[in-house]
């Protein structure tokens, strides 16, 4: 068979964008399909990226080649940092974003990456032939070939947009749905679940009386890349507020028109994303709810109202709001909706994100039940670049558990049961210590070159920035303090004791309330200090201890993690494993022991007696 | 592949003529040699020495076997230890190899790793799996039998507390703009009151043991001072005397009977004296060593010749930390005692007694003051939980060391991600006793107890 393309991916949303750029780098004749061509990139719910746990995947994906952080970057109208009181691990960047610069940024990147086209279509049919996958049909008829393909098709699977007893069929922000690609799908023998999701209403910012809300503003010097400083710029501010027990006497009212409590919705809904109606009627103690009024833009008075997701009929959504402090006399510009989708039961994909069973197959983002632009990015990514690699003939790039929160998001896709839409979180990440966003670089952009994904120019940045730890770490091991007037009430204005005898500065950052700022006002060579390598040095330093505990749980959990298992083993054929385990291991098919052993139902004898049949089996004894 | 030195008890726990602390793995050399003080130790050949606290005191002779991977049973370096089959030696040697970096092997685990490690032939596969699958399920019933309602109840609600402490940080942590800040104080103060009461819970394993093993209860005093017929009382008034058990030489003889329904095991000794006779001394050396491990003792006097020099020589033998009951025997021969309280203060001994052995009169007393002694007053009340399972207490012992880092860190200023991580660690401890799996709950519990997300 001839190829048009190596790679075929679709949908151009955040997942595919990442899919196509990654699949492009590593060299694969790319095709990107979008719904629509003014919906690349689109960010269909909250203007904002990054977070807790989900601001460490844009690092991660940066650290990797992808995109998102430098969008970010280009597109923030603020920017600040979450978390910086409580520990290293789990401080994060958010960013608000223009949308619609957002997108323009992405669009363009993707019309500037060697290898890559980017098309309109909607696609209707994955064409597959004996277990392999062939290429993709429009709804028009036109048919690509490829040997690869990235289903990345987002929220848009059967979807059904819903507000009050308003039901229809539309994929979000009234673009088509994709019903033939889903029905298409199921047929190539893929399980489908299906969940929920909601947005907020928008409203006119010039309709919102500001005069009593607390303004949240950003901060200077943040960037979500490793590579490049974005140009400053004047940042805007959000604002928060809350609903009143007026607003909640309005919602109980109506809650019988709620899709939600009236049944119209089967599908699952997140559990961290409540609808404001959820709230109330899980929390019928609290009086209040917070409200964070965010732009959509620079040049747009759209504001999304973060915390008020809701399906309620329209006009019940505007008497609601009529109750919000500073909503008064608010403007709807779009109202808040319902949307349900089918997804892709994510227990049938690899580690490598392909499905298992079609050959050449690969699914990421929300498509596989993940919510969240982030955790889309970040699978996109990974799907891109192994669908590339498939081509190639060459193994997977399979980040663990233990090197990124992109590890963890997969491993817990395709290894627990997914009963809601999945975000991530700082606390899913076992050793979170490490995967800091601050080191996101050093854990991961190393082996992106070498795969590929991360080009010379960056791969050069990295290395200077290890070098310039090592300088560092070298120095402040050596380098002394001493006793002095200077350096005496540099520690005093600290709050920390002053120096009895010369001390290493290294033994001085040990002390909790010291830092290079402090070491900056006594000694000249630490003021001169790029601010991420004194980040890195004071993280080593000052969390040492912790650091080596995480290093030593890391060590035993690569013992059995690297224990592969055959992928054709038969697990009804391997005596005294539990029925429990056999079903579980049949359904889900870990790639090793330690995978297997994450598996709900599979206990420590089960993971012995597959370590017998291994060895058994490595021995070339027989069949089992 | 495997880097982790296990250590078992190679033979039934219990009584037995002989007991064997089996080390597998890379580190076992390493670790015996931390308490092992004999000859240095040749591959293969059997030395005779003893285990010694880091203290230097003596806790068994025993006899070693150093046998270097891959030439041994499992294929890694072994050393085995025998002892006499004390079950508090054999304990005690059990816990210095876990301190020394050991950790308890799971069922069938020696057997798994010969069989990896190739000292098993293909055939013999499947009676591996045997092994594992059966001792697993041996195991789990022993563990569950031992877990008792009360403490399974008691962990479980531990683990709800910790469970409740990590959602309130990580509920901070990842959603910053719905959940109020942590309360370190309040975070502080509650895991100082759990701490305490892990550590009072894991404290009751000595206690445990004595429901579960017996208590040790030595009787000692100068020759003819009437310890054997004191004995022989204690024995005839109790008639549930489960069995004779030969003591480990003719010097001392061990009998069982039950108190209240608690096991105690009656240690009569040679009669303590200062001798020159070689056979004798090793009786005598032996009365001191059971003085050593018991859990009380009897400090026989007679009640007509006064209090002998000799006595205060025996009783200055006896460690300060074993409780000591004095016995004025022979009460019926001469009713008083010169010096009774004397001798007492000077053995710091919990109570005095006066019988007669012959007669009887005072034995009730005695045996009040014994039950008293060991169950610190009362038989432990029904409701409370009560550790009896090595690996509950190792566990135990585990998330106390944990629970106690974490407060470490709150009071050190410490942020609270790394709290967390000890926190989950002391959890994952307590998870690991009641066999639950504890995979989302943190999250579930994030989830149901705030309102949190967009």
């Amino acid at each position: 068979m001839t190829w048009d393309y190596d790679v075929i991916i679709i949908g151009a949303g955040h997942a595919g964008s990442e899919a196509g750029l990654a699949a492009a780098r590593l060299g694969a004749r790319t095709l990107v399909l979008a719904l629509s061509l003014d919906a690349v990139a689109l960010m269909a719910c909250n203007p904002s990226i990054g977070g807790p746990a989900k601001g460490n995947l844009v690092r991660e994906i940066d650290a990797l080649g992808g995109a998102m952080g430098r969008a970010a970057d280009a597109s923030y109208v603020q920017i600040r940092r979450l978390n910086t009181g409580k520990g290293p691990a789990v401080q994060a960047t958010r960013a608000q974003v223009d949308k619609r610069q957002y997108q323009a940024w992405m669009r363009r990147t993707l019309e500037n990456q060697t290898g890559l086209e980017l098309r309109q279509g909607l696609v209707s049919e994955i064409l597959a032939e004996g277990g392999r996958v062939t290429g993709v049909r429009l709804a028009t008829g036109l048919i690509f070939r490829a040997p690869a393909v990235v289903v990345t098709s987002g929220t848009f699977l059967r979807s059904r947009v819903i507000a009050g007893e308003h039901v229809q069929s539309s994929g979000p922000s009234g673009l088509l749905p994709a019903n033939e690609l889903s029905r298409s799908l199921a047929s190539l023998g893929i399980r489908l679940g299906r969940f929920k999701t909601g947005t907020p209403p928008r409203v006119d910012g010039s309709t919102i009386d500001y005069s009593s809300l607390t303004r949240q503003d950003g901060e200077e010097g943040l960037r979500f890349s490793f590579w490049e400083w974005p140009s400053h710029r004047e940042q805007l501010p959000c604002w928060i507020t809350h609903t009143t027990p007026a607003t909640h006497e309005i919602i109980r009212a109506n809650l019988a028109r709620a899709p939600l409590f009236s049944g119209v919705i089967e599908g699952t809904g997140p559990r961290y994303c409540p609808s404001v109606e959820d709230k109330i009627v899980r929390f019928p103690d609290r009086e209040s709810h917070l409200i964070f009024i965010e732009p959509e833009g620079r040049f747009t008075k759209e504001c999304y109202l973060l915390g008020f997701s809701t399906s309620l009929p329209e006009e019940v959504q505007v008497a609601m709001l009529q109750t919000v402090p500073g909503l008064e006399r608010v403007k709807v510009m779009r109202p808040g909706y319902a949307i349900e989708y089918d997804f892709i039961l994510p227990g049938q994909l690899e580690a490598s994100l392909a499905v298992r069973g079609i050959s050449g197959l690969f699914s990421a983002g929300q498509a596989n039940g993940t919510s969240g632009y982030e955790e889309a990015a970040a699978q996109g990514l990974m799907a891109g670049a192994n669908a590339a690699l498939y081509g190639r003939g060459q193994e997977p790039f399979i980040l663990d558990r233990s090197e990124a929160y992109i590890g963890v998001l997969i491993d817990d896709l395709i290894t627990k049961e997914i009963t809601d839409p999945y975000r991530m979180l700082t606390s899913r990440a076992e050793y979170r210590l490490l995967l800091r966003q601050d080191n996101a670089d050093l854990r991961l952009s190393r082996r992106a070159h070498g795969v590929g994904l991360l080009d010379d120019e960056c791969y050069r940045l990295l290395c200077e920035k290890e070098r310039a730890i090592e300088v560092e770490r070298q120095r402040v091991a050596e380098a002394v303090a001493r006793p002095g007037p200077a350096t005496d009430e540099a520690l005093a204005r600290a709050g920390t004791r002053a120096l009895r005898e010369p001390t290493r500065l290294a033994d001085l950052l040990k002390r909790p309330e010291v830092n290079y700022r402090v070491l900056a006002r006594f000694d000249e060579a630490s003021s001169g200090v790029d601010p991420e390598v004194a980040q890195e040095i004071e993280v080593q330093i000052k969390y040492e201890g912790y650091l080596s505990k995480q290093e030593d749980q890391v060590r035993r959990f690569r013992r059995l993690e690297y224990l592969r298992i055959p992928e054709d083993w038969d697990y009804r054929s391997l005596a005294g494993l539990s029925s429990e385990a056999t079903e579980k291991l049949e359904r889900i098919r870990p790639r090793s022991l330690g995978q297997a052993s994450r598996i709900a139902g599979v206990n420590p004898a089960d993971i012995s007696v597959l370590l017998v049949h291994l060895e058994r089996r490595r021995r070339g004894g027989g069949e089992s | 592949m495997i880097e982790d030195t296990i250590v078992a008890l190679a033979t039934p726990p219990g009584e037995g003529a002989i007991g064997i602390v089996r080390l597998s793995g890379p580190a076992a050399l390493a670790i015996a040699r931390g308490f092992w003080h004999g000859a240095k130790v040749i591959p293969r050949r059997v030395q005779v020495g003893t285990v010694r606290e880091p203290s230097g005191e003596i806790v068994d002779e025993v006899i070693l076997i150093y046998m270097p991977g891959p030439h041994s049973f499992t294929g890694e370096d072994v050393v085995e230890l025998h002892g006499h089959g004390s079950p508090l030696a054999l304990r005690r040697i059990m816990e210095l190899c876990l301190a020394g970096g050991a950790r308890l092997a799971r069922p069938g685990e020696f057997t798994e790793r010969a069989f990896v490690h190739g000292r098993l032939d293909l055939t013999q596969a499947e009676a591996v799996i045997d092994i594992i699958r059966a001792s697993s399920e041996g195991a789990l019933r022993a563990a569950s039998g031992q877990l008792s309602g009360v403490l399974r109840r008691q962990v479980e609600q531990w683990c709800q507390s910790l469970v409740g402490m990590l959602a309130t940080i990580e509920a901070s942590i990842d959603f910053p703009d719905d959940v109020e800040e942590v309360d370190r104080a309040e975070l502080w103060r509650e895991l100082d009151g759990l701490v305490h009461e892990v550590a009072r819970v894991r404290s009751t394993w000595r206690q445990g043991r004595i429901l579960r093993e017996g208590m040790r209860l030595a009787i000692v005093g100068r020759p003819n001072v009437g310890k054997s017929s004191l004995l022989n009382r204690l024995l005839r008034e109790e008639r549930a005397i489960v069995t004779d058990i030969p003591g480990t030489t003719r010097d001392t003889v061990e009998e069982q009977i039950s108190l209240a329904g608690v096991p105690v095991r009656l240690v009569d000794t040679a009669g303590l004296r200062e001798t020159a006779d070689p056979v004798e001394r090793i009786g005598v050396e032996r009365a001191y060593r059971e003085v050593e491990r018991a859990d009380l003792v009897l400090l026989v006097v007679e009640a007509a010749g006064g209090l002998t020099p000799e006595d205060s020589a025996i009783a200055a033998q006896i460690p300060p930390e074993v409780p000591v009951v004095v016995v004025i025997n022979k009460t019926d021969l001469a009713p008083t005692l010169e010096g009774k309280e004397r001798l007492a203060g000077e053995v710091g001994a919990r109570a005095v007694i006066a019988v007669s052995a012959w007669s009887g009169a005072g034995l009730d007393q005695l045996e009040e003051t014994i039950r008293h002694l060991v169950l610190g007053g009362e038989l432990p009340p029904q409701e409370s939980a009560v550790v009896a399972n090595q690996r509950h207490f190792t566990e135990l012992a585990t998330a106390e060391r944990h629970l106690a880092e974490a407060i470490e860190a709150l009071q050190g200023q410490a942020a609270l991600d790394v709290v967390s991580i000890d926190l989950r660690e002391a959890w994952m401890s307590l998870g690991r006793i009641t066999g639950k799996e504890v995979t989302d709950e943190v999250i579930n519990e994030i989830f149901s107890r705030f309102c949190v997300g967009k």
